[in-house]
């Protein structure tokens, strides 16, 4: 079975915007989410700058009731929540808020994270070497296990199919897209919410600044700081946040007379092995071209059919070598070469969130016809110049009409996922 | 504290977990917090620990099984802060 799968809702809780219509608009504009954490700055890390959603208290209070705000901590949790809802609700679907209705057995979720209740997993940890594990109340499991997120989607829409939580570092959320999307296309189930979220924070942050591969140089001028494809790009900023898209068969669309944004054509997920000059952070660069040109041939696109690429570029080392294997995978360099954005110059790297959010912009784009500003990029590295035309990087907001988008992510442990959108059609 | 103001305060601490508005409008020392306001029996846990903040006082588990209406809860406070002070 090979069914049409299409994106039928989005969903979003990022640093430079929170909800898909103010994400939009940040997007477009260019905007930078990356501020200074004093906290960081107390604590001594090296990198002090960061990104991370700001939540109102009016959003807070619209989209949880009194007693999940007073249960909730967990930050990844919540903004997966706050991103589910909203794609939910943007499909055209109904919530139930007291918990009652049907099972809706061809409905699921594949929702990954990334360690998104660790604050809430400090708070226990405390209270457990202080004697008072009977003070942990009865919201510390299902706020600490990996699929505290899934299984909070699954009660509040009522979820029968499969309900689960993906962990692929830094690839998860185009993982989750990949997962649900074929889901839906072996006739599994009708409706499915993909996506991801992650915490951010000084207890998920501080593993990466000890590693030195975040950007310490911009601690005054955070804006500045997550330079993806420059010369002088220093390393990644983190980030944290949540992405979601509803993705459902083309038929249940058209049943419910759902709006479409795009069509999900296929996807490839790999690893390079760690070997052949992969590790657990560098990849194998066979591992990522055998992963682009797999999704190409699941998606059955042309390597020119591609229009956009939504890169990984996290603005460190590796941005040279990805431009490098998306080069030879598809066979295009200089001015032949897709045209290239990189989000994380405007909301850093969003970690476990990265590629949900990262979909989420690339399927907008697509819906919407523009190609969002990559910041930060003044002096492209030479090693990129090298092999792609500098006008081919997206640098300014543009209006133009994208029929074909190529979204990748990569992450520590050399795990590797590409997914292909195209533009709906009937 | 008298018996008026515990139960003002109590019923504070309930009301986030009450799934039955209705039955908690009408509440009296008789209401079952299980049966009559549909308590998650999960939650009961918690509001055992948000009293125990609350009054300052320790409610152990014995105490807890029997503390299933809101009377048995006001019982149970009153008798623990006099054998505090």
């Amino acid at each position: 079975m090979n069914r049409r799968v299409v994106v039928t809702g989005l969903g979003v809780c990022a640093p430079n915007g929170v909800g898909v219509s103010d994400f939009t608009e940040a997007v477009k504009a260019g905007k930078s989410g990356i501020s200074h954490f004093p906290e960081l700055q107390e604590l001594d890390f090296r990198c002090q700058v960061g990104g991370a959603p700001v939540l109102s208290e009016e959003i807070l209070d619209v989209n949880f009731s009194a007693l999940e705000r007073k249960r909730l901590s967990a930050n990844g949790v919540i903004y997966g929540v706050l991103a589910a809802r909203e794609a939910w609700l943007s499909a055209g679907l109904q919530i139930s808020e007291k918990g009652d209705g049907p099972t809706h057995w061809d409905r699921g979720a594949v929702f990954g994270a990334g360690i998104s209740g660790i604050q809430t997993l400090r708070e226990a940890i405390y209270k457990t070497d202080d004697g008072k594990v009977r003070k942990l109340g009865t919201s510390t499991v299902e706020q600490t296990m990996p699929s505290g997120i899934s299984a909070f989607l699954s009660g509040k829409f009522g979820l029968g199919n499969w309900v689960t939580t993906n962990a692929s570092a830094c690839s998860t959320g185009t993982e989750s897209v990949i997962l649900a999307g074929d889901h839906i296309r072996r006739g599994r189930a009708e409706i499915m919410i993909a996506g991801s979220c992650d915490a951010g924070g000084p207890y998920v942050w501080g593993g990466f600044d000890a590693m030195r591969v975040l950007n310490s140089k911009h601690n005054d001028n955070p804006q500045k700081a997550s330079r993806p494809m420059a010369e002088d790009a220093g390393g990644f900023v983190p980030g944290s946040g949540a992405g979601a898209l509803i993705l459902e068969s083309l038929e249940s669309a058209k049943n419910r007379g759902a709006k479409i944004y795009g069509e999900v054509l296929g996807g490839h997920i790999n690893s390079g092995g760690q070997r052949n000059g992969g590790s657990m952070t560098a990849p194998n660069e066979e591992g990522i071209q055998r992963c682009i040109r797999g999704a190409l041939s699941d998606a059955e696109v042309e390597p020119n059919e591609i229009d956009l690429i939504s890169g990984h570029l996290t603005a460190t080392r590796g941005d040279v070598a990805e431009i490098k294997n998306w080069s030879e995978a598809l066979g295009r360099s200089g001015a032949d070469f897709p045209r290239i954005n990189a989000l994380k110059s405007l909301i850093g790297h969003c970690l476990s969130a990265a590629g949900s959010i990262e979909n989420v912009a690339a399927v907008l784009q697509l819906h919407q016809n523009f190609l969002h500003p990559s910041i930060n990029c003044e002096n492209v590295h030479p090693g990129i110049a090298a092999i792609i035309d500098e006008q081919r990087i997206v640098r300014t907001f543009e209006e133009t009409e994208i029929k074909v988008v190529a979204k990748s992510s990569f992450g520590f442990g050399d795990v590797n996922s590409c997914v292909i959108f195209k533009q709906y059609t009937p | 504290m008298n018996r008026e103001e515990l139960t003002k305060r109590l019923k504070k601490i309930i009301e986030p977990y009450v799934q039955n508005k209705e039955a908690f409008e009408n509440v009296t020392e008789e209401t079952d917090m299980l049966q009559d306001l549909k308590v998650n029996s999960a939650h009961l846990v918690d509001i055992i620990l948000d009293m125990e903040e609350e009054f300052d006082i320790e409610i152990d588990d014995d105490t807890a099984e029997k503390m299933l209406t809101v009377g048995e809860a006001l019982d149970a406070t009153e008798r623990l802060l006099k054998e505090k002070a």
